[in-house]
């Protein structure tokens, strides 16, 4: 029979909870239990997805779907124990106690535990009956456990925990129905009676302390006989931390007593926990199993006998790259059309919208500042889901804790672990959704370190300004026979990201990031097959996330950045264009007044369509000869160029660059290159469009690589010096290779670790090591060539 | 004393010890690793770390071989 301890003090009873019409049952397990599975199963693939406040756990809560009452499930992290050393750890404990302003205290839990490894599941679920909340235990994968020879008695298993057991397998929706009954029902399970797991002279030196701690600490800290235990147990825990925060170095000092006290007395705090429950769990759930014969291969043999193909030397590598070839691909190229199709598509609204109004800052607004803006948001959307189907589909297989195996000792020289190897790899495509896939990191310190690294990969929007600066200014020669320059800059942009990289991520986890749990123990689960569901639920869920979290964000940036370049728009600049094209019209007036052809009401042309309308309108009259239609047109069109090039100049962007020259001569920019950088904060590529624009090459020259080769080849300085050569677009390639122009990244970045303080840090690092960068290119390469 | 680094593909021993007195410790005991446990050394990763174990004839865990030095195991 199990004991079970004293009846708690009065000060245990916790306050009935308030009466709310929104009942809360918290979803917690060991990683791998099949816990979202049936969190998926019980709220019909509906999840609200967020952060808790201050940390960068992810919050995920969904309502019972087709319950009779409404009831909130809150799945929490998977874990294997209560004990927290970090912020982010102790969220569970927080919300299972109702700490948390922004989760009120759950009315009930469910603690979802893999049938085939209960022993290490009770570990947890055992804590969890500490809390005194109605609990229900759902005993998932049963079936795995059958086919592994463990049947388990559910009844027996039942009594000896003192809470209800429900057999469930999630992946066959087999008793979810059952569970969702009791989730809804009016009356839940009594108060589960507290395991009698430690050892009398702990218990006794546990009161001892939280007698004399009560006192010294507010009434909100919540000192129950599960706070004192955990407060005592945790060295370096985030009780302790809370308590010595709260009550001063008396606390501290009581605490150190009572351990040192215990040591002395032959209990090792460090181990005592661990001990005592495990013991605990073999005494009273040991009868619960009997073990069968199985039917067929045990899900260990089946594991076992992929396994040794899949981190096989030579054969699980080759799979591994060929596989991680795949995701790269899919990501970096199959995603091009449906970005072109994005692409246009919102080119097309632009248009189609700017038709339907006069010209004007509203139609700006509107064009190059909402469309533009969500256009570039939307962009993103096949990268992440792409992405996410092969994280969904590899995690769900069991897949990714393989590729952690394998690739671990590459990234622990630089302090990370091998889980950080998929968030980077996806990071030569694109930054974005390389962040999204960091929360597959369970290290904290790590999953941040990757976050903040991984920008520094050479995203595909890197390439279009490589390409350009390539083709204008490096030359085209041969090396040692196979190689030739334009190739070898190219490869050397890719490699100086990763150079960097590599010190970036050793001085982090040196310093700020220095953590305290190890970075790599992780479990290798058995294989299952995937389940189409979860991996598409995963990919909505996240793309979903991406538009909202991360996509106003970018939107309002996109605004803010638009309103900069297009204001203050001078009388002086639209008084001259008129007087342009007033003479040049005047000119080719002129042939017709001579033929004696009346234009009167005809208006008169602006640009190029126009002229060509008119060529079309006059042809009959033969004025072919006396009148180049074409170069008019042309004339007209560089006019309008030249005026939005002027603008633009004169912008507050413009202003801001003229600025920031004496900061980016070192550099070998002036002011219009270090505006077009500027510029391009929204995104790295946009700084082709402005340096187009800036070099009154005007928007349709954009398609048009030459034409801006020639432009860039014939921008000067004032004194004549033409302004690119080689240095130049070495530092200028470096700088985007290293700077952290990219907005989406940045609220990816705030989204995921729910602070602007790291965007802001990486943005700023980022900035600063691409400016060096660009300087010491552009410096040195001038005096070698 | 051998550790959990010594033992050979497909070779099961019990756990003696933990050496230290760290979270990671702690962390491998709340898994189930601790003094009394067997454990069996299924392979090393291909690029020679971290090793992978099965615990208690139940579960693998991976870990770094640095780690897997600290756990000492029964003659």
């Amino acid at each position: 029979m199990t004991e079970s301890q004293p009846i708690p003090s009065p000060e245990d009873a916790l306050a009935p909870s308030p009466p709310s019409a929104v009942r809360r049952v918290a979803l917690l397990g060991n990683p791998n239990t099949g816990k979202t599975t049936l969190f998926n199963a019980l709220t019909g693939h509906r999840a609200r997805v967020g952060n808790y406040s201050g940390v960068t756990v992810e919050k995920r809560e969904g309502a019972l779907k087709g319950a009779e009452r409404p009831v909130t499930l809150v799945d929490l992290p998977g874990t294997y124990s209560l004990s927290a050393h970090s912020a982010d750890e102790f969220v569970a404990v927080e919300v299972l106690l109702g700490l948390r302003a922004d989760s009120p205290r759950p009315d009930a839990l469910v603690v979802v535990a893999d049938a085939s490894n209960l022993e290490r599941n009770l570990f947890l679920a055992t804590q969890v009956l500490e809390l005194g909340l109605p609990t229900f235990l759902a005993l998932n994968m049963t079936d795995v456990a059958e086919q592994d020879g463990v049947a388990i008695d559910a009844t027996k298993l039942a009594a000896a925990l003192g809470v209800p057991v429900i057999e469930t397998n999630a992946r066959a929706r087999e008793g979810v129905d059952k569970l969702k009954r009791l989730l809804e029902r009016e009356d839940l399970p009594d108060r589960p009676r507290v395991p009698r797991v430690y050892p009398d002279e702990f218990l006794k030196a546990r009161d001892a302390l939280r007698e004399e701690l009560a006192p010294r600490l507010p009434a909100d800290f919540g000192l129950d006989a599960f706070a004192a235990s955990r407060l005592l147990l945790e060295i370096d825990g985030e009780f302790e931390a809370r308590a010595v925060a709260q009550g001063g170095s008396d606390a501290r000092a009581a605490i150190e007593r009572t351990r040192t006290e215990l040591e002395s007395a032959g209990l090792r705090v460090r181990s005592l926990e661990a001990r005592s429950r495990y013991q605990w769990i073999r005494e009273h759930t040991n009868s619960c199993f009997t073990e069968t014969q199985g039917h067929g291969r045990s899900s260990h043999d089946m594991t076992e006998r992929v396994d040794r193909i899949l981190t096989h030397r030579i054969y699980g590598t080759g799979i591994f790259l060929l596989l991680m070839a795949l995701v790269f691909q899919a990501i970096y190229s199959w995603s091009g059309p449906l970005m072109d199709l994005i692409d246009s598509a919102f080119g097309a609204l632009g248009m189609w919208v700017g038709g339907l109004m006069p010209p004007g800052p509203l139609q700006s607004l509107l064009v190059d500042g909402v469309i533009a803006g969500v256009g570039g948001v939307v962009i993103f959307i096949p990268q992440i889901l792409i992405l996410f189907a092969f994280i969904a589909l590899l995690e769900d297989v069991g897949y990714m804790a393989r590729a952690a195996f394998l690739m671990d000792r590459l990234l622990s020289r630089a302090g990370l672990s091998g889980r950080s190897f998929i968030p980077m790899l996806s990071s030569f495509a694109c930054a974005v959704p390389g962040l999204m896939a960091t929360r597959t990191i369970e290290n904290q310190r790590d999953r941040l370190a990757t976050i903040l690294v991984s920008p520094l990969m050479s995203c595909s929007a890197r390439l279009p300004v490589y390409t350009i600066m390539i083709a204008a200014f490096v030359p085209d020669h041969r090396m040692l026979g196979i190689f030739n320059l334009p190739g070898l800059v190219l490869l050397a942009m890719y490699l100086v990201g990763i150079a960097v990289a590599i010190p970036v991520t050793w001085i982090l986890k040196k310093t700020i990031l220095k953590s305290k749990t190890p970075s790599f123990l992780i479990e290798l689960p058995p294989y299952r097959k995937p389940l189409a569901a979860n991996v598409l639920s995963r990919m909505i869920e996240r793309g979903r996330e991406f538009l909202v979290r991360a996509g106003t964000i970018i939107l309002a940036v996109s605004i803010v950045v638009w309103a900069l370049s297009y204001f203050p728009r001078p009388d002086a600049v639209a008084n001259e264009y008129e007087i342009a094209v007033e003479s040049i019209n005047a000119q080719y007036l002129h042939a017709f007044s001579q033929a004696g052809i009346s234009t009167a009401g005809g208006g008169i042309p602006t640009n190029s369509e126009e002229t060509a309308q008119w060529e079309a309108y006059y042809a009959d009259l033969a004025l072919d000869d006396a009148v180049d239609f074409e170069e008019w047109g042309r004339q007209l069109d560089r006019a309008a160029v030249h005026r939005d090039g002027e603008y633009l100049r004169n912008s507050y962007l413009g202003r801001m660059g003229k600025l920031l020259e004496p900061a980016v001569r070192p550099l070998g920019w002036d002011w219009r290159i270090g505006m077009a950088a500027l510029a391009s904060f929204p995104a790295r590529e946009v700084i082709i469009a402005i340096l187009g624009v800036i070099f009154d090459l005007g928007p349709e020259g954009l398609d048009d690589q030459q034409g801006m080769i020639e432009k860039l080849r014939a921008a000067e300085w004032p004194d004549g010096r033409p302004l690119f050569d080689l240095p130049v677009a070495l530092g200028i390639m470096v700088f985007f290779a290293l700077c952290m122009q990219c907005a989406a990244t940045l609220a990816t970045m705030k989204r995921e670790t729910n602070s602007w303080r790291w965007p802001v840090f990486a943005f700023v690092y980022m900035t600063v090591l691409a400016y060096l960068g660009a300087m010491i290119t552009y410096q040195v390469s001038s005096l070698l060539l | 004393m051998p550790t959990l680094d010594d033992l050979k593909p497909g070779t099961k021993a019990i756990v003696e010890e933990l050496e230290g007195d760290d979270l990671f410790a702690q962390r491998l005991m709340e898994m189930g690793l601790l003094e009394g446990t067997t454990v069996e050394f299924i392979r090393r990763a291909p690029l020679g770390d971290p090793i992978e174990v099965r615990v208690n004839n139940r579960y693998q865990l991976s870990l770094r071989r640095e780690d897997a030095r600290r756990i000492r195991l029964q003659e």
